[in-house]
């Protein structure tokens, strides 16, 4: 025999997980969610997403290529991710060219400015979104209705979202102090099992709940993600409205909130690394979405919420500790 | 079904040699015993080059109250006294022992250890310090992996009482067997020296916790209690690291050795099986620890299996018996693949704490790429000791010792779960033993300081 042999310190066995494969699983956790969104939106989606896609992976690459002089890393699908998850947060009838800004800003600046996958500190996907919805906020707040525009693009007819038809009663009645915020409601008739399988207008991800939740059983069951930073987020924003009195069900299931709870606030890189700290980072994005929706001037605050969240993860992890085996627990 | 509370992961078994039945080692010609077979003092060798000695004779004692006599497991003349190169290719005073032809011959014929047969009433009327001065001088040591020396541990320090013992029948290592083989075969041996371990410590309760992948080793040790209330047998889910000290002692009694603590201050004191199996032939037959059983095993070997081994037996010539090493070996372990080390020197003895060789083919060898930390959480959430993997090594590689110090860097138990899980294949716990063993030394000097 006269190979070497290897010499290491142990362990010496491995599970298997890549960073490639969990970013995959996550791809694969969003299938249902695109499967949704191409059956409502038809055209408009296909264009948008293959556009954040191919642009997103095109900006990763460029930059490993020529300005990092690193190997590429584009098939690890952290860039097919981001791809996907900008334009599941974006309308069905966003021109090419905005799209297109919007993977630059996302991929270029909010995550390989900071010296690419695990260094970022906010959520690349979002920071492109909100980049765009401050940039573009006509073109980010039309949004096509389902299903009618399967065949339209650029040319779709467009309604208003649950959020933002409630937002506007608010103000309108507002206006008229007050006397007709029942009517308002009323006038747009919420429909929560509409809202839970899909078909209220919205950006591309967020149309079904349903298919969002597929995702989040397959996510729990292959252990890509544990549940404690999508669960707490739901349950504060469930808790919070109920203590102002809202209406739960609209809450939970229109807007992004699903989709911000399942894939974009349990993004690794820029969520906690202790399970109580994930608990206190959901639940604060929680809290801070409802502060939004209810008093701020954007119908949505859940992207908001997740990069202002995004923000205080180094704190969190600094002072939000797990308990350590054989440390007395605090006393009472 | 009870296990230990916070992370643990569970790696393939690969329980490639569960079944195979513990067979004999014929005794080889030659032997070489390392003076320093446990942790604490090296024995001090009480041989000279060309002396003759028979088989289970001492060849080191002793040096201190931490420290483990050391025997032969064959008769023959010393040919050798001095520093061999060990396993880990690090130089070792050890004695070597070369049977000739009517050596092996008397050996081979002489009854195994039935000389000294102690009679049960002999047993019955011995006092614990009787017992345990047995165990010290059997030189029977943990041998789950740690050698640390079962006297020691069973004598607490004055002002400490044990009230429970607890026997490690977990065998969480993937790959290994030893104990496995060992509980289905001598069921009977294992509870008489438990029970023996019991009265030398003086604790009323013992608890044998045995993972679920065993539940043959289960049923058969619950069947041989015969309603023995002070022994249970407590089978345990599984999970690694089961079979570390601490977690075992909560999957078995809830209890959580306070951080710098031992065991006992916990009133816990834990066992191996097969130091109770020792412990059993040391008090019945006047059995010296001179041979133990090893799993000999990899995907590609093709005698693996579980043999009694003579101890200090070549490992070159154990794994010759178990078929050779494959043509595509990579690597080669003494222990398991979570907590093993690699050999650099095949033809090193055995030892008194080696309960099992590994050998992975090529292709399992290697370590993945390395890439940077995405930050999945994966080694906090699966750190059995409650600490932060990720922030740890990074203290470290950046030569950070206090802040890991205040980190709990002395807590780690290399268990290997943060490497075992991490997605980017970080060498997380390389840094951590670099830090913790740092962090030790500064301690060590602080306290000389004072």
């Amino acid at each position: 025999m006269n190979q070497l042999l290897t010499i290491s310190a142990s362990p010496h066995v491995h599970t298997g997980r890549t960073v490639a494969s969990c970013m995959w699983n996550v791809v694969i956790a969003l299938l249902p969610a695109l499967a949704a969104s191409l059956y409502f939106f038809g055209l408009g989606a296909a264009v948008v997403i293959l556009t954040s896609v191919a642009g997103c992976v095109t900006v990763e690459y460029a930059v490993t290529r020529w300005m990092f002089h690193r190997p590429a890393t584009i098939l690890n699908g952290s860039a097919v991710l981001t791809g996907l998850l900008l334009a599941f947060n974006l309308p069905s009838n966003i021109p090419v060219w905005i799209v297109l800004i919007g993977c630059v800003v996302a991929i270029g600046i909010g995550k390989m400015a900071f010296g690419g996958l695990g260094c970022n500190v906010w959520n690349p996907a979002l920071v492109g979104r909100v980049f765009l919805l401050i940039s573009f906020p006509v073109q980010m707040t039309s949004w096509p209705l389902p299903i009618v525009n399967r065949l339209n693009y650029t040319d779709a007819v467009t309604g208003a979202t649950t959020l933002g038809a409630i937002k506007m009663s608010e103000m309108s009645s507002e206006a008229v102090a007050g006397a007709s915020v029942d009517a308002g409601m009323t006038a747009f008739s919420v429909d929560t099992l509409q809202n839970f399988i899909g078909g209220v207008g919205g950006s591309l991800g967020e149309v079904s709940a349903l298919a969002l939740l597929l995702g989040f059983a397959y996510l729990l069951v292959t252990r890509t993600i544990t549940w404690h930073i999508p669960v707490s987020m739901v349950g504060a924003v469930a808790l919070f409205t109920l203590l102002i009195g809202g209406d739960i069900m609209v809450e939970l299931l229109s807007g992004g909130l699903l989709l911000g709870a399942i894939f974009m606030a349990t993004d690794y890189v820029t969520s906690p690394m202790t399970k109580r700290g994930m608990v206190l980072f959901g639940a604060m994005i929680g809290v801070i979405t409802v502060v939004i929706r209810h008093w701020g001037a954007y119908p949505e605050g859940v992207s908001f919420a997740i990069l202002l969240m995004n923000s205080f993860v180094p704190l969190i992890d600094r002072y939000v500790k797990p308990r350590k085996f054989g440390e007395r627990r605090r006393v009472r | 079904m009870r296990t230990f509370r916070m992370g643990g992961v569970h790696p393939p078994e690969n329980k490639l040699t569960a079944g195979c039945r513990i067979l004999d080692v014929d005794l080889p010609r030659e032997v070489t015993i390392a003076m320093s077979q446990h942790i604490g003092a090296p024995a001090i060798c009480v041989v000279g080059k060309g002396d003759h000695v028979d088989r289970g004779a001492m060849v080191g004692k002793a040096s201190g109250f931490v420290s483990a006599n050391v025997f032969t497991p064959i008769s023959g003349t010393v040919t050798g006294v001095g520093k061999i190169k060990n396993a880990y290719g690090m130089p070792v005073d050890s004695v070597t022992i070369t049977a000739t032809e009517e050596d092996h011959e008397k050996d081979a014929e002489r009854p195994l250890w039935t000389s000294a047969l102690r009679s049960s009433d002999d047993i019955a009327a011995m006092s614990a310090k009787d017992i345990v001065d047995i165990i010290g001088e059997a030189g029977i040591v943990g041998l789950g992996g740690a050698s640390f020396p079962t006297r020691v541990k069973l004598s607490p320090p004055p002002g400490k009482h044990a009230d429970i013992l607890i026997v490690n029948g977990a065998e969480c290592e993937p790959y290994l067997t030893n104990d496995h083989a060992l509980m289905l075969e001598h069921p009977d041996e294992i509870l008489a020296g438990v029970r023996l371990m019991m009265r030398g410590a003086g604790v009323d309760k013992a608890i044998i916790g045995i993972e679920s992948n065993k539940m043959d080793a289960v049923r058969l040790l619950r069947g041989r209690l015969e309603g023995d209330k002070s022994v249970s047998v407590m089978e345990l889910q599984m999970k690694y690291p089961q079979g570390g000290e601490k977690q075992l002692i909560q999957a078995a009694t809830g209890r959580e050795v306070p951080s710098g603590a031992l065991p006992v201050d916990v009133g816990a004191i834990v066992q191996n099986v097969a130091s109770a199996y020792a412990v059993y032939e040391a008090v019945v037959f006047g059995k010296p620890l001179v041979d133990r059983v090893v799993t000999v095993t990899g995907p590609s070997l093709s005698g693996r299996g579980n043999y009694r081994v003579p101890i200090g037996m070549s490992m070159a010539a154990l794994i010759g018996i178990a078929g050779g090493i494959p043509g595509d070996s990579g690597k080669i372990i003494l222990g398991g693949p979570m907590m093993g080390r690699t050999i650099v020197n095949v033809d090193a003895p055995t030892m008194k704490g080696v309960s099992g060789i590994l050998i992975l083919p090529r292709e399992q060898s290697a370590r993945g790429d390395v890439y940077p930390c995405i930050r999945c959480a994966g080694c906090v959430l699966a750190c059995p000791m409650g600490l932060e993997p990720y922030r740890l090594s990074l203290l470290s590689a950046h030569s950070h010792w206090d802040s890991a110090e205040g980190e709990g860097i002395a807590n780690c138990i290399e268990c290997g779960c943060c490497s075992y899980s991490c997605p980017s294949s970080r060498p997380l716990l390389d840094y951590i033993r670099l830090g913790k063993n740092t962090v030790m030394a500064i301690r060590k000097s602080r306290s000389v300081q004072k």
